[in-house]
């Protein structure tokens, strides 16, 4: 009897297996499409049937960092031959790079919104994290009235729709000459970021026993010197954890920066879907522009697997 | 209950005092979420009784409740909590079956297990604008793979009024199943083995161990997820927004952003957004009473 149910048993295992393999790979197939995508020649990237085998090539993302126009007749053979192998794959694909008066190439609307996604990106997960830790610091360690309440009140601003904050938001913003600013949308990815670096940054302190800081004490150090020297360097994981999810959360925020910016401070996530309209859809292009975008969170996820289900939780859930 | 440091040792009193400390460290904080949070929201509050127009310069008129009534009368926006409200049960609805059921399956000895996790888990992590860019090339009518995979020539997915919201929700299922794995697979993994054997030696059925020991023993984590993902359902713009602009397809932040954008009716839309805060902070309120009970354990 034991013995035939442990061999249903090894069978159903298998199967199982089998399962988790075959979802995995079709949950994938998106990612994998995309990816392709962004090497495909323009001609095979809306095929049917579908181009599976292909030879990959990077003129697309050529072409998504700079501006160019189609070009009218044959290149001359001379310029061609003298041209950069970058700009060659543009003449390959029949366009040419607009260049300006002293023969530099211009640029596309691309390389300044990813710096600009960038430049907020870090700014405001610098901001969050460190006045994060501070306050989770705070709220760990020390009695305060009304903690929970407190607590429930920081994690309610995160949770508001971003559309209705950004609403006033604007018209605040308006008055003052924030609206297309970087500091407009540091601060708004500061505050939607700050409630969940207090959330997550609490979880990770409440684990560093008070013993260590008391032993401190004992010794002569003062409250400050014993949370700088001794409980910032035990929590180093915890604040790289928490700052790459901060990193994330605003590299990847699209309302705020729909609604707020609409050029100079322009970040890549409303700038990318906004290539659509403009005449034909270049489908590698945009797919070359998503896999850069993307490439920074999926390093980060492999980085973070192990503080994801903290992450997601706010820090409730340890494991 | 955690321990908290000694206020009254006498090692404490060098230096700041710990109540000047706490508050260095709590309030900047505090004063920052009111200032860029609460501040602008008693603003809208404001203006939601005013006939304020953001696109012109003519002063405000106090309407007193009219655009609360406005609003509650106009069968749009009750179409709009519809859409949202069958948005919401359907694209939750398929994260947890599929994320349950692939968090089962994976709750084993399975090689390079934490590698196929972690590949599960990619599309939680990305951004939603982008996720709903990529996957209209994926729905494409006529040469997108998925039309293709399923033998189905030129059926409209998002461009067909009655299916479009199927189709946004079918993405969001893609995205954020992972994160209902995530959470099912930490409440397994915490199921003590000795139950199972024991049910073993019972002879327990599969059927009588899971809804018996499984079962229960996930469920507060799955509601966990199951409120958090309802509330994030319920507030879904970037993705309904990047891939359709139908009427059937237009969720209530949609609804949102259109009216204080695009229509400019400022004063309206700040009474519309008080509506949905108000919601927004009652299932607010029930997800942090879980995860306090979580916790707690």
């Amino acid at each position: 009897m034991a013995a035939v149910q442990s061999a249903t048993h090894r069978t159903l295992n298998r199967l199982a297996i089998t399962v988790v393999v075959v979802t995995t790979l079709i949950y994938l197939v998106p990612i994998y499409w995309i990816t392709t995508t962004a090497f495909k020649p323009r001609s095979l990237a809306t095929t049917v049937p579908p181009t599976l085998v292909f030879e990959p090539e990077v003129t697309a993302f050529v072409k998504l960092f700079t501006k160019r126009v189609q070009l009218q007749g044959e290149v001359d053979p001379e310029v061609y031959k003298k041209a950069p192998w970058y700009e060659k794959r543009v003449y390959d694909a029949g366009e040419r790079i607009i260049k300006d008066a002293d023969g530099n190439l211009e640029l596309s609307g691309y390389p300044s919104r990813f710096l600009n996604s960038l430049i907020i990106a870090i700014s405001s997960t610098i901001f969050a994290v460190s006045m994060g830790t501070l306050t989770a610091y705070g709220f760990s360690r020390f009695r305060m009235p009304g903690e929970q309440d407190w607590l429930f009140f920081i994690l309610s601003t995160r949770m508001l729709p971003p559309v209705v904050v950004a609403i006033p938001m604007f018209l605040m913003y308006r008055a003052v000459g924030l609206v297309d600013t970087h500091v407009g949308l540091i601060i708004l990815y500061t505050a939607f970021n700050l409630s969940f670096s207090v959330w997550l940054m609490k979880g990770f302190i409440d684990e560093i026993p008070v013993e260590y800081e008391e032993a401190a004490l004992v010794d002569g150090y003062t409250r400050m010197e014993a949370f700088f020297k001794i409980v910032l360097p035990q929590a180093a994981t915890g604040i790289a954890a928490t700052a790459v999810f901060c990193f994330i959360t605003a590299w990847n925020e699209y309302a705020f920066a729909l609604m707020m910016t609409n050029r100079r401070a322009q970040t890549a996530p409303p700038y990318i879907p906004s290539q659509m309209g403009s005449g034909i859809t270049d489908w590698t292009t945009i797919a070359a522009g998503t896999v850069l975008f993307l490439l920074p969170v999926a390093i980060f996820t492999f980085l973070l697997r192990k503080h994801l289900l903290r992450g997601v939780t706010f820090g409730a859930i340890r494991k | 209950m955690l321990s908290k440091l000694d206020p009254g040792s006498p090692a404490a009193r060098r230096g700041l005092s710990d109540v000047s400390i706490r508050n260095l460290f709590i309030i900047p904080t505090i004063v920052f979420l009111i200032v860029f949070n609460i501040f602008p929201l008693i603003y809208s509050l404001g203006y939601s009784f005013t006939d304020f127009r953001a696109s012109s310069s003519a002063p405000a008129n106090f309407v007193g409740l009219q655009n609360y009534r406005d609003l509650l009368n106009d069968e749009h926006v009750w179409n709009n909590f519809a859409v949202t409200a069958k948005y919401v049960l359907v694209s939750v609805g398929g994260q947890v079956l599929v994320g349950f059921g692939v968090a089962l399956l994976l709750n084993r000895h399975i090689p390079f297990k934490g590698f196929i996790t972690t590949l599960l888990l990619l599309p939680m992590m990305m951004s939603m604008a982008v996720v709903g860019l990529f996957w209209d090339l994926l729905y494409s009518p006529s040469w997108g793979i998925i039309n293709y995979a399923l033998h189905l020539e030129d059926f409209a997915w998002l461009s067909n009024a009655s299916v479009a919201l199927y189709a946004i929700a079918i993405t969001d299922i893609w995205m954020w199943s992972p994160f209902v794995m995530l959470l099912c697979l930490a409440g397994l993994s915490a199921i003590p083995k000795h139950l199972y054997e024991a049910a073993a030696i019972d002879r327990a059925t599969r059927w009588y161990t899971f809804t018996r020991i499984t079962l229960p023993l996930v469920t507060p984590l799955l509601l966990i997820a199951i409120i958090f993902r309802t509330m994030e359902a319920f507030k879904t713009f970037d993705l309904a927004f990047i891939m359709s602009s139908q009427e059937t397809t237009e969720l209530i932040a949609i609804k949102l952003y259109r009216l204080a954008f695009q229509e400019w009716q400022t004063g309206e839309s700040c009474a519309l957004a008080y509506m949905v805060l108000i919601m927004v902070l009652a299932i607010t309120n029930i997800y942090v009473k879980y995860l306090n009970r979580v916790k707690e354990r």
